[in-house]
């Protein structure tokens, strides 16, 4: 039997071995996208593609649902956080691959990637019991109440100011995030060849003049890229989400009030879903939530792939 | 601009980088001390060994939970595991196999999309079909969580080795397989450890993707296709419940998972230095 195994037999028994498991995962990836599509074409139906993003009135009792809260929800708080987390991110790569010597910067690097390892449920936590009971008594209290006799027409777009809501998860949702952008901006500034430095440092160019006119121009591809992975990642983040935002079903756009994203309500509302239509509805905000994480890697492999391509370019 | 004034702002720039980056770190070093402080006092004997307490009573333990995470975790592992690995060696080692592109695309696909739809996944091929929440569906879920992130780091290291290696076991007479399984994939064990290891831990703290499948359970349960607790399942649970001695273990399991996945990506990282 050994024999034949080291014949052509074996070589091909191990290729289909290869080829039967590889095969499963491409399966695995395309059931995927067909099971939430049909499990949410009930309610694509039922409202029209088009319907059902577009409407926002989320009511398990008249059985309406439209996806349009969540969307707008999670467009809103990602782009928030990716907003107040980019100059952070980028000052922290800065000083990790330019300004620090390297037994420092390996320490400030290991620090920063620590920040993506910790489980989404820990921020959750600390969000509820530090976060929000400092924002509801420091900030939002006291900013409502100066509001209320100063300027009033500012309370709608304030909400309530109970700490919960949208203000809380932007804040957690941009430090989660940070890792993300930061390491391949890292990356990508430990890219730019020495001698372009150099170069700029021989010219007389201050340390931040070289890290201004040379390395963020160089890197800038990387750059971008880690931003839409950070992107993609806060699209994607539920659980410290879900136990922040609130969730609630209207509109998002006050600073403090409760909101969702898609992410958070189908976390929240799956398990208690009562009837098809609401299950389906939930399914098929998952579509969407699919389509658009696709649409964002997607973007972010283009942008990676052009930089690498067009590396002796520049 | 006169020297001075470049002097002055190349101070000013550079003491605002590093600004930045003690605002990225100090809140990270806050929630380390701070989960730290909170949780260990949670740890006691009864933490390790006992099913929860009803709620409002004291005392009562994590046990479930605590047991419930290696099931979940390593049944993912196991899954997760074989069919990474063999999606990594089928890119690394047969270069021009038609599978290859499309595997590679769904690598990215797959590692890009929010862990919570694995989950609904999950609650759709398997929670329906056998009619029930299961820790085991819970493990297809992690599974699918982790496959890209395996097949890419094992094709990544594969790549590594130099083709020599492969020609040498060739030419004494070895067939292909005999290549891989006793040549490559003993050189490359240490980043394939790597690659497992990182994958457990991206999979261990996501508590997203259990909600609808594992679902969580109050009792000690062991049995793969009854509904288990997992660790981030019941910090949601106890952190949105309204019960001291719940929250107060909730950090105990906070501090509890995350030196459970330090120590992993401690050992990911030590695999591939020796």
């Amino acid at each position: 039997m050994l024999e034949r195994m080291h014949g052509r037999l074996g070589d091909v028994l191990f290729t289909w071995f290869l080829v039967i498991l590889g095969g499963a995962v491409l399966l695995i990836a395309a059931l995927m996208a067909w099971e939430l599509w049909s499990g949410g074409a009930l309610a694509f139906h039922h409202f029209g593609f088009g319907g059902f993003i577009a409407s926002s009135s989320w009511d398990a009792v008249k059985g309406q649902f439209g996806a349009w809260p969540f969307l707008l929800g999670t467009v809103i708080t990602s782009a928030l956080a990716l907003t107040i987390s980019f100059v952070p991110s980028l000052a922290a790569a800065i000083a990790i691959a330019e300004y620090t010597p390297p037994w420092l910067g390996e320490i400030i690097a290991y620090l920063v990637d620590l920040l993506a390892a910790l489980p989404s449920v820990v921020y959750g936590l600390l969000g509820i019991f530090v976060l929000i009971p400092m924002l509801r008594n420091y900030i939002e209290q006291p900013f409502f109440t100066w509001a209320i006799t100063k300027a009033p027409w500012l309370l709608t777009v304030l909400g309530p100011p109970t700490g919960i809501g949208m203000m809380s998860a932007v804040l957690v949702l941009s430090l989660m995030i940070i890792p993300y952008s930061s390491s391949l901006a890292r990356d990508a500034i430990k890219l730019v060849p020495r001698s372009q430095r150099e170069a700029m440092y021989a010219l007389g160019a201050t340390r931040w003049e070289v890290v201004r006119l040379v390395v963020l121009p160089y890197a800038r591809g990387g750059i971008f890229a880690g931003v839409i992975l950070a992107l993609a990642r806060a699209i994607g983040e539920t659980m410290a989400v879900t136990m922040m935002i609130g969730n609630g079903h209207q509109l998002p756009f006050s600073v403090f009030g409760p909101a969702a994203t898609m992410a958070s309500v189908i976390a929240n509302e799956f398990t208690e879903a009562t009837g098809d239509l609401q299950m389906s509805s939930l399914l098929a905000i998952g579509f969407l939530l699919f389509l658009l994480s696709l649409l964002v890697n997607f973007i972010a492999d283009y942008i990676l792939r052009r930089m690498t391509a067009g590396e002796g370019r520049k | 601009m006169n020297l001075r004034r470049r002097y002055l702002r190349d101070r000013v720039m550079v003491s605002l980088v590093f600004a930045g980056t003690i605002i990225v770190l100090l809140p990270l070093l806050f929630i380390l001390g701070y989960v730290f402080v909170k949780g260990i006092g949670a740890l006691d004997l009864n933490f390790f060994t006992k099913a929860p307490a009803p709620p409002g009573e004291g005392g009562g333990g994590m046990l479930p939970a605590i047991a419930g995470t290696f099931i979940i975790d390593i049944m993912a592992l196991a899954m997760g595991g074989l069919l990474g690995l063999a999606g990594g060696v089928l890119m690394a080692e047969f270069p021009d196999h038609p599978l290859n592109n499309p595997l590679r695309m769904v690598a990215n696909v797959l590692g890009g999309i929010p862990a919570i739809l694995m989950g609904l996944f999950a609650f759709v091929i398997v929670v329906v079909p056998m009619g029930g929440f299961s820790a085991f569906s819970g493990s297809v879920a992690l599974a699918i969580l982790m496959i890209p992130i395996i097949m890419r780091s094992t094709e990544e290291v594969l790549k590594l080795l130099p083709w020599e290696l492969r020609e040498a076991g060739l030419a004494l007479g070895l067939p292909r397989w005999r290549v891989t399984l006793s040549l490559i994939l003993p050189a490359a064990k240490g980043g394939i450890i790597t690659g497992l290891l990182l994958a457990l831990a991206r999979a261990a703290g996501e508590a997203a993707p259990l909600l609808f499948t594992a679902f969580g359970n109050q009792f000690l349960s062991l049995s793969p296709f009854k509904p288990m607790d997992s660790l981030p399942l019941k910090i949601y649970v106890y952190a949105i419940s309204p019960y001291e001695n719940w929250i107060r273990q909730a950090w105990g399991a906070a501090l509890l998972l995350a030196l459970l996945l330090m120590l992993t990506n401690f050992l990911a990282r030590r695999a591939t230095r020796r």
